[in-house]
């Protein structure tokens, strides 16, 4: 019955329209604010469900496509359409953006409508960025989503929140610039914005690489990779709950979807030439951020540090398919990386935003976000005490919970690669273990530490509920990951088939 | 002999625009000061009709007449059009500044629509002549109302800045067109293109040396690096309505004699005021970036960013395409349309002996008025270049030109400076959005004032949305 409606485009503007109207309500009403925000979050969230339903699992073609001029003299258009890279993320998006909301209802007091608005806005623009396949359009989702999530970390966020906030917006801004120019070059080259032609566009080597170079600031500042990483537990630290979930669940894997459509399959031969590049830095990341996550003080600092490392095995995912080529000649085992850092990103989207919500739930509580200011937080808070370690399990990838999937699915693939990358990269089952569970024995397990904790009560309806559905999710892509693997296979075996020809 | 009566029908605006201009300076005379909302009236009136006019004989095809020194075609009709939209614009923002600072007089008015006059006469400027003169009687126009608080000394200061370099300028071009006529024997600039054609070799060193002393002219009425110096200080030091109208119009008027003298006339010479133009757009790209980072007030900061949009668009007619002139005249005219906005939320917040003309008045602003505050969000993005907004569409489009003619290392130049540039912007917002008000005077202008900065403001996103629109009127007239 949805065929025929222009769905993408439901999904990207009924929350961005819900964002103003709620933007308009203004201060006098909260109440209603926060209500109007969740029906359109929710509103969004059905309507996007017959993006998976009638998802068609056997094509890597792109679904759902609208196709409008739009600027006429730079053959511009409004272009949209889904694949099975992208379908899943828009799913976390919209999924993700409702629990924010609820997350908002009592910790959000000042500002509550444009709080809300600048959440909703987000995420049609975030969705945007997802299924936008002309370039321009791309980019203009993809850099006007700064600019709420800029105000939400300096409105709302931190004492050093200012600070926070503007060098997350120029570090990304410097990253997109070099992908605009990147773009451009490959329109003046192709006469057209559309990405799909891109894909199919030959390069020279000279031109790949400067492209792949661009395209790397702008998406390995995004999600975020060493060294460009050193934004994000700022940003994280400084920025309120809703704005740390939506930056660790959805932004941080623009970057990543960002290397899938643009740079893997514009630039295959230079993705190849810098393999070791990618590679090197992204284990940088698993194995001295993993150390670095060790030492942290901050609980949302752990977290953050905990995302870089998780995202380098995204990254290694990704890059480690030439490798593969090198070695085994075969295509599935390459496609094995790629699936995997997928369901990586997916599986980290539903973590993080826990482990961010229920540091959120202690911090709403304590107004203390440092690990030695709690302890035995288990003897006051059993419920919550109950989702922190399963999600603390989930982090460090323990079988039946997602975070295995991905993980365990790159890990295999490294192995395919070369014995040395896989055993750096299985070093995070235990720099994972060590931090998260640390941070989990020093905060939920012991004597209750002082009379803060001994006063905290356990989560309520709201937060249990939220917290409880996100255990679901992660449980539920833990022990059966089918339905996302089969969404993604057309499309990831599409994708290393076209890498592995040269475009030279 | 005989006497040829000339066509009088594409000139009709600017007779218009004369005639109102002289009925008012007379007319005002004999109006009292509390009946100065008349003269007010009579120049939006002029300004009104004559962008109907201009409307009305609007046409496809290029229309010369008084033997030859004045032309009309759709560029001209496109860009006079917005002069005098803008011009409007400016007029209506102007009026609660004047009237609290006992400078709601006439005079104002009537140098503003003279002022306008002499930029039209430059957009239709077909010879060299016709192009100095509407030049100078804007220039002079401009110095006397940057001096119209004649109590204030720094304005006086400023002003004598400005005539001082401004004549100048004049000066230099002055010499270069006679240098131009030497070599070609011709005013009318069609004419000293064939005469280019024909002479080069011959006059080779002597045609860069004309050429390149309009290039400094130019660039010195532009406020390109290193002709910027006036720029800050006459920013500063004139009344704010008078910054506001400088900053916006004349640019636009000043582009079309860039294109009328240098892109059509001097065309052959590409070759040598292309790198011309290349030095001054990356020097005006850093200095203007960079140097407005250090300002703390507001209006200096919007003349330092004027002087680095002057780089894009300088940029954008370096690459000498098709493209890359359509892609300055989309510039010029959304920069006006944005410097209009910014100078246009100073006159908000500003009253009866309070500029606000510093950037910490911006402080608290969204909690003082938070629809203000979004519109000033949309304009500074726009200025900054952040999609979705008009500005950043003007900014694609230049970067487009420059990187089809090969420059891809200025285009990636010009977005690291743009970078840089958007901190400035940003801490704008920043005031607005994330520090606590001191200031809580209540802000109330007039319903037509809120409603035209608000639209002003909500064209950012409405042009960033369906920048279609002016991009293929830009497209369709170069």
């Amino acid at each position: 019955m949805f065929a025929d409606w222009p769905l993408l485009s439901l999904v990207i503007w009924t929350p961005i329209l819900g964002g103003l109207i709620v933007l308009t309500m203004g201060d006098r009403m909260p109440e209603a604010s926060r209500r109007v925000g969740l029906a359109f979050a929710v509103l969004t969230f059905l309507v996007s469900i017959p993006l998976f339903t009638q998802f068609d699992r056997g094509t890597h073609e792109m679904q759902f496509v609208e196709m409008i001029p739009w600027i006429s003299t730079f053959n511009i258009h409004y272009h949209l359409g889904v694949d099975g890279i992208s379908m899943p993320l828009i799913l976390l998006t919209t999924f993700t953006t409702v629990l924010v909301v609820i997350a908002a209802w009592e910790a959000i007091q000042y500002r509550v409508s444009q709080y809300l608005a600048a959440f909703l806005v987000m995420e049609g623009l975030m969705i945007g960025v997802f299924s936008a396949l002309d370039a321009v359009l791309f980019y203009v989702f993809f850099e006007a989503m700064l600019i709420p999530m800029f105000l939400v970390i300096g409105i709302w966020g931190g004492p050093n929140r200012i600070y926070a906030t503007l060098k997350f917006f120029l570090y990304t801004f410097l990253g997109s610039v070099f992908l605009l120019i990147g773009l451009i070059y490959l329109y003046t080259q192709s006469g057209s914005f559309a990405i799909l032609d891109f894909h199919h566009l030959p390069l020279g080597m000279t031109a790949q690489t400067l492209i792949f170079l661009g395209m790397l600031l702008a998406f390995g500042v995004k999600i975020p990779m060493f060294p460009v990483h050193t934004w994000l537990p700022d940003a994280h630290v400084e920025a309120p709950t809703g704005g740390s979930v939506i930056l660790a669940a959805i932004m941080l894997k623009i970057g990543g979807y960002g290397f899938l459509r643009f740079s893997l399959p514009i630039a295959p031969d230079a993705a190849m030439a810098l393999d070791w590049l990618m590679v090197t830095l992204s284990l940088i990341a698993v194995v001295y951020i993993g150390l670095v996550a060790l030492m942290q003080q901050d609980m949302k600092k752990l977290i953050a540090y905990s995302s870089i490392a998780h995202m380098g095995f995204v990254t290694l995912g990704f890059f480690i398919v030439f490798m593969i080529f090198n070695n085994t000649g075969s295509w599935q085992g390459a496609a094995l990386g790629i699936s995997g850092g997928m369901v990586q990103m997916i599986s980290h989207g539903l973590i993080s935003a826990a482990m961010f919500l229920c540091v959120g739930v202690l911090y709403d509580r304590m107004h203390s976000r440092r690990i030695a200011d709690y302890g035995g937080v288990a003897n006051t808070m059993p419920w919550f005490a109950a989702f922190f370690v399963l999600f603390a399990m989930a982090n460090t990838g323990l079988p039946g919970t997602s975070g295995f999937v991905g993980e365990f699915m790159v890990i295999l693939a490294a192995f395919r690669a070369d014995f040395w990358i896989a055993l750096l990269a299985a070093t995070t089952l235990i720099l994972a273990a060590a931090y998260t569970l640390w941070l989990v024995k020093r905060v939920v397990y012991g004597e209750v530490a002082n009379d803060n904790v001994a006063k905290l009560t356990d989560v309520n309806r709201r937060e249990f509920w939220v917290l409880g559905v996100l255990a679901f999710a992660v449980l539920l892509l833990g022990v059966w990951p089918a339905p996302l693997l089969d969404v993604l296979d057309a499309t990831v075996d599409n994708l290393v088939r076209h890498i592995a020809v040269s475009k030279l | 002999m005989t006497f040829e009566i000339p066509d009088f029908i594409p000139v009709i605006p600017e007779l218009f625009l004369l005639g109102m201009g002289c009925f008012i300076l007379v007319a005002d005379l004999f109006i009292p000061q509390a009946r100065r909302d008349i003269t007010y009236g009579l120049a939006q009136f002029s300004l009104l009709g004559a962008l109907l006019l201009t409307l009305w004989l609007a046409a496809p095809e290029v229309r010369i007449t008084m033997s030859g020194t004045f032309v009309a075609d759709p560029m001209s009709d496109l860009l006079k059009s917005v002069v005098l939209l803008i011009s409007a614009v400016v007029f209506l923002y102007a009026r609660p500044y004047l009237m609290s600072r006992d400078l709601y007089q006439g005079e104002f008015y009537v140098l503003g629509l003279f002022g306008v006059l002499g930029m039209m006469v430059m957009i239709s400027a077909n010879s060299l002549l016709t192009l100095y003169l509407g030049l100078e009687l804007l220039s002079l126009c401009l110095y006397a109302m940057v001096a119209f608080n004649r109590d204030s000394t720094q304005a006086a200061e400023s002003a004598m800045k400005y005539f001082v370099l401004g004549s100048i300028a004049s000066g230099v071009l002055l010499y270069g067109m006679s240098m131009l006529y030497g070599i070609t024997g011709t005013l009318d600039i069609a004419g000293v293109t064939a005469g280019i054609l024909t002479a080069s070799g011959e006059f080779n060193m002597a045609l860069v040396f004309a050429l390149a002393f309009v290039v400094v002219a130019l660039a010195f009425k532009l406020g390109a690096v290193p002709f910027h110096m006036w720029l800050p200080d006459v920013y500063h030091g004139a009344p704010t309505p008078v910054t506001l109208f400088i900053g916006t119009a004349p640019k636009i008027a000043a582009l079309a004699i860039i294109m009328r003298l240098l892109v059509d006339g001097l065309g052959p010479l590409h070759a040598d005021w292309q790198g011309m133009l290349l030095i001054l757009a990356v020097l005006s790209l850093a200095v203007g970036n960079v140097v407005a980072i250090a300002q703390t007030n507001i209006k200096r900061m919007f003349a330092y960013s004027t002087i680095s949009h002057v780089g894009f668009v300088l940029l954008a007619v370096m690459a000498g395409t098709t493209e890359g002139n359509a892609a300055a005249l989309f510039y010029v005219i959304a920069y006006a349309l944005m410097a209009a906005g910014g100078f246009g939320m100073v006159l908000y917040l500003s009253r009866q002996g309070f500029e606000a003309d510093n950037i910490q008045d911006f402080r608290g602003l969204n909690e003082r008025s938070p629809w203000f505050a979004f519109i000033m969000l949309l304009l500074m993005a726009s200025m900054a270049g952040l999609p979705p907004t008009l500005g950043f569409y003007a900014k694609l489009a230049v970067l487009q030109a420059v990187v089809q003619v090969d420059f891809v290392w200025i285009a990636v130049f010009a977005v690291l400076m743009s970078v840089i540039g958007a901190f400035y912007y940003l801490r704008i917002i920043k005031f607005m959005y994330f520090d606590k008000p001191e200031d809580r005077t209540e802000l109330s202008r007039g319903m037509d004032f809120n409603v035209v900065l608000s639209v002003n403001g909500l064209l950012m996103l409405g042009l960033g949305i369906f920048p279609g629109i002016l991009m293929s009127l830009t497209a369709a007239v170069r």
